[in-house]
């Protein structure tokens, strides 16, 4: 399940949501992406979150198909919200639910890696030095690929 | 068609979109709109001056620049994404 939306989200309702009336989960694991009040050097007071409508649920849906490919995952959750955000706020959550935990760590991890480099939305951030939008980090890069290089996570 | 901007593309062209009639879009890549854009104007040079970091959907699907645009209804450009 895929939703983008201003509103915030409860962690805890959603994982109920996701597992609940199943018998054949046996490890779910979540994530939660906050914003922080400092990036680097810088003082960030709000954090607006923009995306391309459809698009972004199209990449979201197209990411977690890969997950549910590359492991056997019952099932699945990610929320991104767009808009303005304050430190603190969460800001995307993605759950996991498989048999056994392995598959629900790397798949969580995998689904993170991959919609922030591969999902359409975009960070601007401000605070007293005025706006600015966030660049690209080659680390999320290198994290993406790691899923796609050889090895084991291929 | 439809002309889409995101983040730091809107600001410098200064609208979230536009419509641009295209013709002979069965031959034209989408590099070669990108240098017919830049030619518009200020915001539009300052907006695709760094080509590694012009980044192009058309229709929803990321393509690279050497895409030929074709049929084609909407076409975004936008920089690396930064969301998670």
């Amino acid at each position: 399940m895929v939703r983008v939306q201003t509103e915030d989200f409860d962690p805890g309702a959603e994982l109920d949501n996701l597992v609940a009336a199943r018998t054949d989960v046996g490890a779910s694991v979540s994530f939660v992406g906050h914003m922080r009040a400092r990036n680097e050097d810088r003082v960030v007071e709000t954090m607006t979150l923009e995306h391309y409508p459809g698009m972004a649920e199209k990449a979201l849906s197209e990411i977690e198909a890969e997950a549910h490919k590359r492991w056997p995952l019952q099932a699945s959750t990610i929320i991104h919200r767009v808009g303005p955000l304050k430190p603190g706020d969460r800001i995307v959550l993605v759950i996991t639910a498989s048999a056994h935990r392995q598959a629900a760590f790397e798949a969580a991890e995998f689904l993170m890696d991959w919609l922030k480099t591969k999902a359409p939305f975009w960070k601007k951030e401000s605070g007293p030095e005025g706006d600015s939008w966030v660049s690209s980090r080659s680390t999320d890069e290198d994290a993406a690929q790691r899923w796609t290089a050889s090895g084991k996570s291929d | 068609m439809k002309v889409l901007y995101f983040a730091w593309f809107r600001d410098r062209i200064g609208m979230a979109e536009e419509e641009i009639d295209l013709t002979g879009a069965d031959k034209l890549t989408v590099r070669d709109f990108i240098h017919d854009l830049a030619g518009r104007g200020d915001g539009y040079a300052t907006a695709f001056e760094d080509m590694n970091v012009v980044h192009v959907a058309l229709d929803m699907q990321e393509v690279d620049h050497d895409t030929i645009i074709g049929g084609a209804s909407e076409i975004a450009f936008y920089p690396p994404f930064t969301g998670g």
